[in-house]
């Protein structure tokens, strides 16, 4: 256990000093989230005003939602990485050397988590600085973007996995893009619950970007309920435990198809 | 499998990919400790896969393995302390250093502190890169990320190792530089390296023993000597003037005494006889009462394609042309 701790680390290092030779892709990480918060905030600020819509003014509803979004976004593209390593023969040697395998899959975690921590922190400081206001308070926003870290976490062990099974990037591409919107959309990101159709609702139950903006706004409100935001939490936990399992499981199928 | 002296052995081996492709077909040899033990043949003969295999990066369909003395079926977590790989398409990681490259690999291997930083800078120095060490590798050339390549596959002092096609799309010049560097490698701490290519002049230099891998199965096996030892006399080649398709030129040359083993590919005629010198103009008699042109013709000793081409009915220079 902790050789694959310490190896998943020696890999988050070398992920993280990778990402930081590249200032492109850093600066468009970084300011993406900040786009769709603008974004979405202006086009859709007249939501306040509809009645039942409970929030004081949508920038506050907004703000976790661009979190858990953003988070859920980076998961999904996460394959990329494990792609290019495929091509490059880095996997192959890693692959033969006695690195730990789920190693291979907690290090890119790691890193994912890293830089979904810093893009929350982003989001929801200019979320203040436009007016957004959180009762919840720093422990609301610790819940808030910790459990997006899970749930970028699920993602991204979902997409190292496709992306060993495929071994394209065409069908990485193609499935991200299928799954991402509509999962986000089919949640409570954009808006309040009790206001979009019926079956939208009993689809979210089961959704796990739902599970992460509900804990989030939850423990954001001046008296969170703590057994509702606990449950969506350990939901998450699982969940992310599950895929990274499924992630290192791939490697095997990835081994007998070379 | 039953733990023998020898540092690779291979039995059986058959891997089919898909339901069609079958890439290895009962594939086996021996590789003795501290040798360099060639595997010659085209693209897709089954090396790669063998080396796959050995490596415990693939599995077999059936047979049998093992390497430094340990199954590699049964055991290949141990199997991969003793080995190192440097595949074919590489596996250098071009956003990192080359020193950055080897830690890592190092840090796998379990060497940490002064001992990784101690290693590392040896064999940067050793394999050339100390300048370069701390600029990212996909500035490197060619040879460079090949350089680095084989010095990652050495960081933990391996047993065996395998270098697949080392020096395949490397510039001539390059190759060469490689060879010297891998012929330097096999005179060092007993090292058992397996080498894969398809390039005879390499097997030739750098391997002791060599196997001829032709469809998925070893066809000829022995030193580079022993295997052209086999062949009687000299090689007579011909070029033609138009490509041949209906046996004709054999069929010419059959009628020429003290003339043997002759193939026909294109517009490439290949002949043994005893006196190379003494055949030629009996043979170019017999082409031209056949009504056949003739472009050149060549003797030469016999050399590893001969053998490729006596074993495998191919020649091995043709086989990659029209790849």
């Amino acid at each position: 256990m902790s050789t694959t701790l310490t190896h998943s680390w020696f890999m988050t290092m070398r992920h993280l000093r990778n990402l930081a030779r590249q200032p492109w892709w850093i600066a468009i990480t970084l300011v993406q989230p900040v786009i769709w918060l603008l974004l979405f905030g202006a086009v859709f600020k007249a939501t306040a005003d509809i009645p039942g819509f409970a929030a004081d003014s949508y920038v506050d509803f907004l703000t976790p939602g661009i979190v858990v979004m953003t988070a859920a976004f980076a998961g999904g593209w996460a394959g990329m990485g494990v792609i290019e390593d495929l091509n490059r023969g880095v996997i192959d040697r890693f692959l033969v050397s006695p690195v730990r395998r789920p190693a291979l899959i907690t290090g890119r975690l790691v890193q994912l988590g890293i830089v979904s921590l810093i893009q929350s922190l982003i989001v929801i400081g200019l979320g203040l600085l436009i007016g957004a206001r959180f009762p919840g308070g720093v422990v609301g926003l610790a819940v808030l973007v910790g459990c997006s870290a899970l749930l970028g976490g699920s993602l991204g062990a979902l997409s190292n996995g496709m992306a060993l099974l495929a071994r394209k990037e065409e069908t990485v591409i193609a499935a991200s893009n299928f799954v991402l919107l509509p999962l986000t959309f089919l949640s409570s990101a954009f808006m309040q619950r009790d206001l979009v159709p019926g079956w939208i609702q009993s689809v979210a139950r089961y959704n796990p970007v739902e599970w992460t903006v509900q804990a989030g706004r939850e423990a954001l409100t001046v008296s969170p309920d703590w057994g509702l935001v606990l449950s969506r939490a350990s939901l998450l936990a699982v969940l992310c435990a599950a895929c990274t399992w499924l992630a290192t499981r791939a490697f095997r199928s990835y081994q007998r198809s070379i | 499998m039953m733990p023998t002296g020898a540092a690779i052995e291979a039995r059986d081996l058959t891997k089919t990919y898909g339901k069609e492709v079958r890439a290895l077909d009962g594939l086996g040899f021996t590789v003795e400790a501290g040798t360099v033990f060639g595997l010659l043949g085209p693209n897709g003969a089954g090396k790669s896969t063998t080396v796959k295999i050995l490596t415990t990066l693939s599995r077999p369909d059936s047979g049998q393995a093992s390497v430094a003395g340990v199954d590699v079926l049964a055991s290949p977590d141990r199997v991969r302390w003793a080995i190192g790989l440097v595949a074919q398409r590489s596996g250098v990681d071009l956003e990192g250093t080359g020193r950055e490259n080897l830690t890592l690999q190092g840090q796998v291997y379990g060497l940490r502190g002064t001992e990784l930083r101690t290693r590392v800078g040896e064999l940067l120095e050793r394999f050339g890169l100390a300048e370069a060490a701390d600029r990212v590798a996909r500035g490197y050339s060619g040879g460079m990320q090949r350089r680095l390549d084989i010095a990652m596959g050495l960081i933990h002092r391996p047993r065996v190792l395998f270098l697949d096609e080392p020096t395949t799309g490397l510039d001539p010049e390059v190759r060469a530089d490689m060879w010297a560097e891998i012929a330097h490698l096999s005179g060092n701490e007993g090292l058992t390296i397996l080498l894969t290519t398809h390039y005879l002049e390499e097997a030739d230099r750098l391997a002791g023993r060599l196997a001829i891998v032709d469809r998925g199965r070893v066809v000829a096996e022995g030193s580079p000597n022993e295997l052209k030892g086999e062949l009687r006399g000299d090689a007579i080649q011909v070029e033609l003037g138009d490509p041949q398709a209906d046996g004709q030129a054999s069929a010419a040359l059959d009628r020429v005494p003290g003339v043997w083993e002759v193939t026909v590919e294109g517009r490439s005629l290949r002949a043994r006889t005893e006196n190379g010198s003494a055949a030629v103009p009996a043979v170019l008699q017999a082409l031209e009462a056949g009504g056949i042109r003739v472009a050149s013709v060549t003797i030469a000793r016999p050399s590893l394609d001969d053998v490729y081409l006596r074993h495998t009915g191919r020649s091995l220079t043709r086989t990659e042309e029209h790849l």
